[in-house]
């Protein structure tokens, strides 16, 4: 547990440092990410010690958006006045979003040639 | 002496403890109304969660930045669970690989679209550019939208406002919208969720079931990467940065 939250802020340490060292727009913890996943693909013992820490950690994703949400109230006049561009903004778009998403993969995957199912899967 | 009551709220609501507890209890709340109410959409625990806290800080005359004080080791951890998302996209690798085309594009698709239609919106209504800006990244996991907001100039609390805000139409909507354009492949729906409505629609399609929770999960963080390294590009490309 505590050798798995070393290895996660480690790991977010060096994405920090990556994206300061050479001024990337990407934040340090998704190039933490894409350093552990391929850490990982490299030493796959990596992922199986992390595995359960890390399903913990995602199964109560949520709770961390509370502090930021809370927010909210900072933004109190913004909202007051924007509210109808907000609220069309975020349904239209994630209308939009879904259905262009769905179709686009549903087209593709419907024109590829059928593959034989692999016999074996690790 | 006994300490008065009122030097006792005084002691507490200086002391970050105070407003840490109150988050994690407040969020459990929500969860448990979540949880009777038979999972429905509008009773997202992070949305109850916020608006017992709002209420709570506005009846106490409590300023944000004294919130902040306890809530931040809540939100410090939002660091460690963005690099953690590697392991399940890692565990769930093998299964995209036969869907591994039609999904990238997809991806790539849905995800200037996002970007895109939030941001046309916006600009068609005259939205300020600080709203246009937070609006931009709603369809990415709040801690990356944050940060691309923050390194683009925007206002990053309002970004994860409407990353959370996205998240709970989406998943509100998604499960019908599927059915309606029948698409049936577990596969499809987890991965058009995910793409939209990030964490948020992860929980919605892990409902459904197994495969289309685990397309999701894998969608969100491939749209967490895409992203970070699009948007700054797009929005550069379309002259709003």
């Amino acid at each position: 547990m505590l050798q798995s939250f070393a290895v996660l802020l480690v790991f977010q340490l060096a994405g920090e440092a990556g994206t300061q060292a050479l001024d990337l727009a990407v934040p340090g913890p998704v190039v933490g990410m894409a350093l552990l996943f391929t850490a990982i693909a490299l030493r796959p013992g990596i992922g199986h010690a992390l595995r359960a820490s890390a399903g913990g950690l995602l199964q109560h994703l949520s709770v961390l958006f509370v502090p930021a949400g809370v927010g909210v109230m900072l933004h109190a006049a913004r909202i007051r006045e924007e509210w109808l561009t907000i609220v069309l903004a975020v349904v239209i778009g994630a209308i939009v979003t879904l259905v262009v998403t769905a179709l686009t993969i549903r087209a593709l995957s419907d024109r590829m040639p059928a593959k034989p199912v692999e016999a074996e899967e690790e | 002496m006994k300490p008065a009551l009122n030097e006792i709220w005084v002691y507490l609501s200086a002391s970050p403890l105070l407003h840490l507890t109150l988050t994690v209890c407040a969020y459990l709340l929500g969860d448990w109304l979540f949880r009777r109410s038979g999972r429905k959409a509008i009773f997202n625990p992070v949305l109850l969660a916020v608006m017992t806290l709002v209420a709570l800080l506005a009846m106490t005359g409590t300023p944000y930045p004294t919130y902040f004080a306890g809530a931040q080791f809540v939100h410090f951890l939002l660091g460690p669970a963005t690099v953690a998302l590697a392991v399940p996209l890692y565990f769930n690798f093998s299964k995209l690989r036969s869907l591994l085309m039609p999904l990238s594009v997809g991806l790539f698709v849905g995800s200037v679209t996002a970007a895109l239609s939030a941001v046309g919106i916006a600009k068609l209504l005259n939205a300020s550019t600080g709203t246009t800006l937070a609006l931009a990244p709603k369809s990415v996991t709040a801690p990356v939208a944050m940060g691309i907001v923050e390194k683009l100039g925007g206002p990053p609390s309002l970004a994860a406002i409407l990353v959370v805000s996205t998240g709970i139409v989406g998943a509100a909507i998604a499960p019908a919208l599927l059915d309606w354009l029948k698409v049936r492949d577990p596969a499809i729906r987890g991965f058009a969720i995910g793409t939209t409505s990030h964490g948020i629609g992860t929980a919605r399609a892990f409902q459904e079931s197994e495969e289309a929770g685990a397309f999701a999960g894998l969608a969100m963080g491939l749209n967490a990467l895409l992203s970070s390294l699009l948007l700054p590009v797009l929005l550069y490309a379309i002259g709003l940065v």
